[in-house]
C-alpha cells in the first residue's frame, strides 16, 4: 500500500498544531510537557516523510538524535516540574508566575 | 643632540619631579619626612633645565626651532599637536622661569623646613614650573591655554597650601574664580581665531592674523587682553592677587610676582604682530595699565601687611609692563617683566626671610606664656629695627627696594625709565593718550619709591616695635635661604644691563632690543615711531627718572627714620578719606561683593531664575523622567510572568512572520 506524502504531511501539521494549542492553553504542566512532545515527533514525521519521498537516509538518521535528544529533555522537564511541586504543591502552570514584574 | 630632544627633557623633567614628590610620598609616608631628598629632587627638576636652557641659549642660531612631538587632538579641520617653539622671546622667558624658579626653589628648602606638606609643596611648585614652560614654549594657542590652566590650577593649589584655615582656601577659590572669567575671554579669542584662520598655530596667526577685517582683529585682541587682565591682575580682575599672599611666601614670589603674573605679558608680546594692527585696543590697553599702576601704588601706601603691599606692588609693575605693551613697545615689556622678576621676588623672599624672624619671636612670646593672638608676624607695624638682626635679609631688601624705586644703574632703573620713555616717544609722535600715561607713570613712580622705602624703612630701620625687644630677637635666616637672596638681590642691581639704553652708551647697541626686536630678526614687533624725541629732551627725561627716584627715596628715608609710624598717622591725618580709600583699596572687593555677589548671582540669579530653573529647567527633565515612568508603567503590565503568555506572543509572531512570507512581501 502505498500512501501519498501529502496525508503524512498533513497529519502531522494536525499533530503540530494540537501540540501548539496544549502547550499554549492547558493549565497541567504534565500535559504542557506531553504537548512539546507532541510537537516535536509531528516535526519528526515532517522529516521521515521528506527523508522516504526524496530517498535520502540523512532526514531518517536526524530524526533518532531528535528522538534521543527530546528524551534527554523531557527527563529534564520532569525533574522540573517535580521539583516545583515540592516547594509550590501544584502544577497548575497559572500558579507559577516567577518572572512578574 | 637636537634642540628639540634637548627641550623635551626642559619640559619634561619638571614633571617628573612633580609626579616623584606628589606621587610617591602620597603612598610612602616615611618619604613625607625626607626634606633633603625631596628638596634636591624638586631643585634638581628646576636646575637641570635651566643649565640646559642655558646651553639653548647660548647655541641658538637666530632662527626660530619649532619641535612637533605628536598629535593631540584631530578633528575635521582641527589639527593640534604638541608643538613647541624656540625662539628668542621663548627662550628668554624659559630663562627667567628655570632660573628664578630654581633660586626659589632651593630658597624654599630652607623656608619650608618643618612643614607637614612639604612634599605635596614640592610637588606643587615643579609641577607649575612644567606649566609654565609649557605656556612660554608653546607654539599654539591651545598648547599656551594648556599651560595657562595649568598655572592657574598651581596658583589655585599653591594659594590654598595651608587649607586647614578657612580663609586661605577661600582666597585660592577667589583667585581661581577671578581668573576664570579671563579664560573666558581667552576661549572665546581662540574660537574667532579658529573660526577667522581655520588654524591655532602661531606661525598661520602670525602670519594671516594681522591681514584679517579691522572688527575681527580688534575683537580677538580685546579678548586675549581681557584673558591678560586675569592672570596678569590689571583692572577689573585684579583683586584676587592681594589676598593670592595667603599662600607660602616663595609662592608669591615665583608664581604671583615672577612668572604665572606675567604671562598676560608675554601673550601679548607673542602676538604682537597682531596687537600692533589694533590701534584702539592697544590704547584700552595703555589706560588700563596707567590706571592699575597708580591705583595699586597708591594702596600698597596705605598697607601695612608686608606682603600686600609687594601684591599692590606687583600689580603696579604689571601696569607699567602693560603701559609699554600699550604704546607698542613689547621688547621693553619683556625687559620689565625680566627685571620685576629679579628684584620682586628678591622681595618677596626677603619678606619671607623676615616673616621667619618674626614667627620666631612669636614662638618665644607663646613660650613666655604671652598671649599671641594679636601678633601678626606679617605687619610691619609690630616690626622695625631688624636691620641688626637680619643683615643679610636688609641688604638684599634695600637692594630690590633701589631697584624697583628706579635708583640709577639698578635693574628697575633702566627698565622703568624706557618703559616711560617709549610712552613719551609715542605722545611725542602724536599720540595724546600716550602722554597721558607718560605722566601717570610719572606720577606711580613717585609713589613706588616712596611705598617701598616706607616698607623698607618699617621693617629694618627705627626701633625694634615687637613686645619684649630685650629679651627676644630674631635670627638671620639659614644660608639656604640667604644664598637665593643674594642671588637675587645682585641680579636686580646688575640685570638691567641687558637693556642699556642707545642713548647712555652712545651707541645703538640695546642687548634686549635687538635679541627680541622684529627689526632685527626677532619675534617681537613694535610701534614704528617717525618723529624723532631729542637727544637733549631724552637726556631730561633720564635726568627726571634720576631725580625723582633720588628725591623720593631721600624724602622717605628722611621723614621714616625721624618720625616712623608717626609719619603714616600724620599722612593718614592729611588725607583723611582718601587715605581710607586707598587702605580699603577703592572698595573693589565690596564693589564686587554687592554688584556681582549679591545682585547678580544672589539677587537676579537666584531669585529671578528661580521660577524659570523649576518651570523650564527643572520641567523639562522631570518631565522626561515622568514620561519614561509612565510608559514604562503601562509596558510593564506585558510582564505576566506566565510563560504561556509569552509562548502566545512568540507563536502569533512566527504566525505573523509566516504570513508575511506567503503572502507579503
Amino acid at each position: 500500500m502505498d500512501v501519498a506524502p501529502n496525508w503524512y504531511l498533513a497529519l502531522s501539521a494536525v499533530l503540530f498544531t494540537i501540540g501548539t494549542f496544549g502547550v499554549l492553553f492547558r493549565r497541567n504542566a504534565i500535559v504542557v510537557l506531553m504537548s512539546v512532545e507532541l510537537m516535536l515527533n509531528a516535526v519528526n514525521l515532517t522529516l521521515v516523510t521528506f527523508s522516504q519521498s526524496m530517498g535520502d537516509p540523512s532526514g531518517q538518521m536526524l530524526v533518532f538524535f531528535s528522538i534521543a535528544v527530546a528524551a534527554a529533555e523531557a527527563a529534564v522537564g520532569l525533574a522540573i516540574v517535580i521539583a516545583i511541586f515540592r516547594s509550590k504543591v501544584t502544577v497548575d502552570i497559572t500558579e507559577i508566575h516567577l518572572f512578574k514584574h | 643632540m637636537t634642540s628639540a630632544d634637548l627641550l623635551r627633557f626642559v619640559l619634561l623633567l619638571p614633571l617628573v619631579g612633580a609626579v616623584l614628590n606628589g606621587v610617591a610620598p602620597l603612598f610612602l609616608e616615611n618619604l613625607r619626612t625626607r626634606e633633603t631628598l625631596l628638596g634636591t629632587i624638586g631643585t634638581a627638576v628646576v636646575g637641570i633645565p635651566f643649565v640646559l636652557a642655558v646651553y639653548l641659549f647660548v647655541t641658538f642660531g637666530g632662527e626660530p626651532v619649532v619641535a612637533d612631538y605628536f598629535t593631540w587632538m584631530a578633528a575635521g579641520d582641527l589639527n593640534l599637536s604638541f608643538a613647541y617653539r624656540v625662539d628668542q622671546l621663548s627662550l628668554l622667558m624659559t630663562l627667567v622661569v628655570t632660573g628664578v624658579g630654581g633660586v626659589i626653589h632651593f630658597y624654599s628648602i630652607g623656608y619650608m623646613h618643618g612643614d607637614e606638606g612639604y612634599w605635596r609643596f614640592f610637588a606643587y611648585l615643579n609641577l607649575f614650573i612644567f606649566a609654565m614652560l609649557n605656556l612660554v614654549l608653546a607654539n599654539n594657542l591651545p598648547v599656551l591655554f594648556l599651560g595657562w590652566e595649568g598655572v592657574g590650577l598651581c596658583s589655585y593649589l599653591l594659594i590654598g597650601f595651608w587649607y586647614t584655615d578657612l580663609s586661605n582656601s577661600t582666597a585660592a577659590n577667589k583667585a581661581f574664580i577671578v581668573n576664570r572669567v579671563g579664560d573666558f575671554a581667552f576661549l572665546v579669542a581662540m574660537f574667532l581665531v579658529f573660526q577667522e584662520l581655520g588654524s591655532l598655530s602661531f606661525d598661520v596667526l602670525l602670519a594671516e592674523g594681522p591681514g584679517l577685517p579691522e572688527a575681527t582683529l580688534n575683537w580677538i585682541v580685546f579678548l586675549l587682553f581681557v584673558g591678560a587682565t586675569g592672570k596678569s591682575a590689571q583692572i577689573p580682575l585684579f583683586v584676587w592677587l592681594p589676598d593670592a599672599m595667603a599662600g607660602p611666601t616663595p609662592v608669591s614670589a615665583l608664581i604671583h610676582a615672577a612668572t604665572m603674573v606675567t604671562s598676560g605679558l608675554y601673550l601679548l608680546a607673542r602676538l604682537s604682530a597682531l596687537v600692533l594692527g589694533t590701534p584702539v585696543v592697544m590704547m584700552i590697553v595703555a589706560v588700563v595699565g596707567a590706571a592699575t599702576a597708580l591705583m595699586a601704588a597708591t594702596i600698597a601706601i596705605a598697607q601695612d601687611d608686608i606682603k600686600r603691599v609687594l601684591a599692590y606692588s606687583t600689580v603696579s609693575q604689571l601696569g607699567y609692563m602693560f603701559m609699554a605693551a600699550g604704546v607698542g613697545a613689547f621688547f621693553v615689556a619683556i625687559f620689565h617683566v625680566v627685571t620685576h622678576a629679579f628684584f620682586k621676588a628678591c622681595l618677596f623672599l626677603g619678606s619671607g626671610s623676615v616673616i621667619h624672624g618674626m614667627e620666631e619671636v612669636e614662638h618665644g612670646l607663646e613660650e613666655r606664656g604671652r598671649d599671641t593672638s594679636d601678633f601678626d608676624p606679617q605687619d610691619m607695624r609690630t616690626m622695625g629695627g631688624l636691620a641688626e638682626y637680619m643683615p643679610a635679609t636688609r641688604m638684599t631688601y634695600l637692594l630690590a627696594t633701589l631697584a624697583i624705586s628706579g635708583i640709577p644703574l639698578t635693574a628697575g632703573f633702566f627698565s622703568k625709565d624706557e618703559i616711560l620713555f617709549k610712552a613719551f616717544e609715542y605722545g611725542y609722535d602724536g599720540q595724546t593718550y600716550a602722554m597721558a600715561v607718560w605722566v601717570v607713570g610719572v606720577l606711580t613712580a613717585v609713589l613706588t619709591a616712596f611705598y617701598m622705602m616706607r616698607s623698607y624703612m618699617l621693617t629694618f630701620e627705627g626701633e625694634p616695635r615687637w613686645p619684649l625687644p630685650d629679651q627676644l630677637t630674631p635670627h638671620e635666616s639659614p644660608s639656604t635661604m640667604t644664598g637665593p637672596l643674594w642671588a637675587l638681590g645682585t641680579l636686580s642691581v646688575v640685570g638691567g644691563f641687558i637693556g642699556l639704553p642707545a642713548v647712555i652708551q652712545g651707541g645703538d647697541w640695546n642687548w634686549i632690543h635687538h635679541y627680541l626686536g622684529a627689526k632685527y630678526g626677532g619675534p617681537v614687533a613694535e610701534a614704528s615711531v617717525h618723529g624723532h624725541v631729542p637727544l637733549a629732551l631724552e637726556w631730561g627725561l633720564i635726568l627726571l627718572s634720576s631725580v625723582i627716584a633720588l628725591g623720593t627715596v631721600y624724602y622717605t628715608w628722611r621723614v621714616y627714620s625721624a618720625q616712623g609710624l608717626a609719619y603714616d598717622a600724620a599722612l593718614q591725618q592729611r588725607l583723611q578719606g582718601l587715605y581710607q580709600t586707598w587702605d580699603d583699596a577703592y572698595y573693589w572687593d565690596e564693589f564686587y561683593d554687592g554688584v556681582v555677589v549679591d545682585s547678580l548671582i544672589n539677587g537676579i540669579g537666584r531669585k529671578g531664575f528661580a521660577a524659570f530653573d523649576t518651570a523650564v529647567v527643572d520641567g523639562a527633565v522631570n518631565g522626561v523622567a515622568d514620561a519614561a515612568q509612565n510608559a514604562s508603567g503601562l509596558l510593564r503590565r506585558v510582564q505576566t510572568g506566565l510563560v504561556q503568555n509569552y509562548a502566545l506572543a512568540l507563536t502569533l509572531g512566527a504566525a505573523l512572520l509566516v504570513g508575511l512570507m506567503l503572502y507579503g512581501i
